[in-house]
């Protein structure tokens, strides 16, 4: 188990990066903390298997360092850097038995072939896979391959970090949700430092302690899930995270209020305070829990904005309302007793989860 | 369920049957007469049973012939496999080598049977040919036209020289098929190169390897226009494999009878063998599934 820091660490595939767009990882600094289970979430495209195969050693990276608990590996092979890694579609050795996948990692090591069982036994204990050992593992389906892949890289206790590469991707949802739950136990129980690559938010969340939001080669916000909710530090992380995500507006700074199409929308002094000084593309962004939709004959009152509803779903749980001013669209989430009556409705903002982007960035 | 039974569908395989037939069933039938008959004109013949048969598997010069080409065919094997999985181990991956390689790979395929054959007659002569020269200078004797072991080298350096461009293309094709994924898993489970062979490359080419076990046995079983093109099947004996036997007896010795018999033989014989080796690879590679 080891800390890791990536250090003023980027990366290109061209061999002589100019512009920005050269860059598959832009130039970040970076620490994970030992013990910690982190899930490094972004869309397709956005560095993140790029930034995992560096921690790995698999890609050397172009610019910068990789330090293990102070140590620089940076150009250590995978093999040398005492790392485990856990690739989206199964890798097992077909010829062999499970049990013999399984200690394939131990036995390349040179561990003593007692020590080899007992940890065999114990991840195969914990992911439920016991009763196959001896099986040939190339007639399993692929759920139970992948399994095995997980358990090759748990086998080992005195790895640096174990990597997840969208390692759920090719298993049953039903499946799924119990394996994230038995990686999240043996965190608990062994704590090592974990770095787990999705694309889904749930997994994200439901899997760590804390998530880094990758967006365009760039690491754009590290935090728990309730920050991320709550707080999004760049509009991407808004949109990207939340079902459905943040609404995001371009909006105008002016008499003390920010106005989204021509529409006057409240702001506490510490928005006014701080957008004063920047001078970036403004956007007004806010989660869809945190509005409130009245309708039926409401009073618009000072602060609420008379709105269209054009459509209402419901999803079971909760309801979705997509309003409609001007040129903006704007989804409502409401509980699901809320009644929508008419085609319109007043909508109102509350100015504490009202947030403020310059050029994609929170300003407050 | 109710399905329509409909006899009818039968039909449609009649077309399937009238061209196995014609270019399988009747002309090994035509062989099959001759084997178990002896026939002189179309109006006088003679059915003689097993006789031909036992006359022929009797014969020892069949048997050195069959010793022979045994010798023969699993010193093709032994060399042209591991060498066509070396070379093939060996290759580029990516960039311009792949094509480069690929293209002089082919090339010894290309060549016509009989223009290998005297491309390695002319080759390895002592007086004109570079390679028989050079071996000649560097103080051995070789004559492939004299000595009989130099013969038999001569024909096997031939087959693995014209094919084991063909073992290397299917294993090669059968290790680009490779997801890289596996490569860097094993990376990181710390595998030696050794282990990474042994446990991903060679399992991921084993039904290529099948099937280029399976060719390269029946067809350097079945060599014969090498052989004729370089010595006729001599010096003596020593590069007379079955297929000049047999065509000694039926085209030489115009000896029809004798020569369908061992034609049959020959036949089961490869068949037989490739049905088992077949047979054995499938089962050891299915064991332990259930």
């Amino acid at each position: 188990m080891a800390r890791i820091d990536l250090k003023s660490l980027a990366h290109s595939y061209f061999p002589d990066p100019k512009t920005d767009e050269d860059y598959a990882l832009r130039r970040m600094e970076h620490v994970w903390e030992d013990g910690g289970a982190y899930a490094l979430l972004g869309p397709s495209g956005c560095g993140k298997t790029t930034l995992l195969n560096i921690i790995s050693g698999l890609l050397t990276p172009s610019h910068g360092q990789v330090l293990f608990d102070g140590k620089d590996v940076t150009s250590l092979a995978p093999e040398e850097r005492n790392i485990a890694q856990v690739f989206q579609f199964p890798v097992i050795y077909d010829t062999m038995t499970v049990y013999d996948n399984l200690a394939f990692p131990l036995r390349n090591r040179g561990i003593d072939e007692k020590r080899v069982d007992a940890r065999v036994r114990e991840i195969a204990g914990m992911l439920d896979l016991n009763g196959k050992l001896k099986q040939k593992a190339r007639g399993l389906g692929a759920d139970e391959k992948q399994t095995i892949s997980l358990g090759r890289g748990l086998v080992r206790d005195d790895v640096s970090a174990i990597l997840f590469d969208e390692p759920l991707t090719v298993i049953d949802p039903h499946l799924k949700w119990v394996l994230r739950r038995k990686l999240k136990e043996i965190h608990n129980k062994l704590r090592p430092t974990m770095v787990y690559v999705t694309h889904d938010q749930v997994e994200a969340l439901t899997f760590a302690d804390k998530v880094v939001v990758m967006y365009g080669g760039k690491v754009v916000q590290l935090g728990t899930p309730q920050e991320l909710f709550e707080n999004p530090a760049h509009t991407f992380v808004g949109y990207f995270i939340g079902s459905p995500g943040m609404n995001i507006m371009d909006c105008k700074i002016d008499d003390g209020a920010a106005w989204v199409d021509g529409q006057r929308i409240g702001l506490s002094n510490r928005h006014l305070e701080a957008v004063s000084k920047q001078t970036g593309k403004l956007e007004l962004g806010i989660r869809p829990e945190f509005l409130t939709l009245e309708t039926g004959n409401a009073d618009k009152g000072s602060d609420g904005i008379e709105v269209n509803i054009t459509k209402v779903e419901d999803l079971g749980q909760f309801k979705i309302a997509t309003t409609r001013f001007g040129t903006s669209e704007i989804k409502v989430k409401l509980g699901e007793d809320e009644q929508v009556v008419g085609q319109s409705g007043i909508l109102r903002f509350v100015p504490e989860w009202t947030k403020l982007y310059a050029d994609s960035q929170l300003v407050a | 369920m109710n399905k329509i039974t409909n006899n009818k569908a039968w039909f449609l395989v009649l077309p399937v049957f009238f061209i196995v037939a014609i270019s399988a069933i009747i002309p090994l039938m035509t062989v099959v007469n001759y084997s178990v008959q002896d026939i002189f004109d179309p109006q006088t013949r003679f059915f003689v049973g097993t006789e031909w048969f036992e006359q022929v598997l009797g014969d020892s010069r069949l048997h050195d012939a069959l010793l022979r080409q045994i010798f023969y065919t699993l010193s093709v094997l032994f060399i042209e496999i591991p060498l066509g999985i070396a070379v093939a181990l060996t290759l580029p991956r990516k960039g311009w080598g792949v094509s480069a390689s690929m293209v002089l790979l082919a090339l010894p395929l290309l060549i016509p049977w009989n223009v290998v054959g005297t491309i390695w007659q002319i080759f390895g002569r002592a007086d004109i040919g570079l390679g028989g020269y050079v071996i000649n200078l560097m103080g051995i004797d070789y004559n492939y036209a004299q000595n009989p072991m130099d013969a038999w080298l001569t024909v096997l350096v031939m087959d693995v020289w014209h094919w084991t461009s063909l073992i290397v293309l299917l294993c090669y094709a059968g290790l680009r098929s490779i997801p890289d994924a596996y490569y860097q898993a094993a990376k990181i489970d710390g595998a030696s190169r050794w282990a990474v062979f042994r446990f991903i490359q060679l399992p991921k080419m084993q039904s290529v390897l099948v099937i280029g076990v399976l060719l390269r046995f029946m067809d350097s079983f079945m060599i014969y226009t090498e052989p004729f093109v370089l010595t006729g099947g001599g010096p003596g004996n020593a590069t007379t494999f079955l297929s000049q036997f047999l065509t000694r007896m039926a085209v030489g010795q115009f000896d029809l009878g004798p020569a369908a018999a061992f034609s049959l033989v020959y036949f089961l014989i490869i068949l037989l063998v490739c049905w088992v080796f077949y047979t054995v690879v499938m089962n050891a590679g299915k064991q332990g599934e259930q």
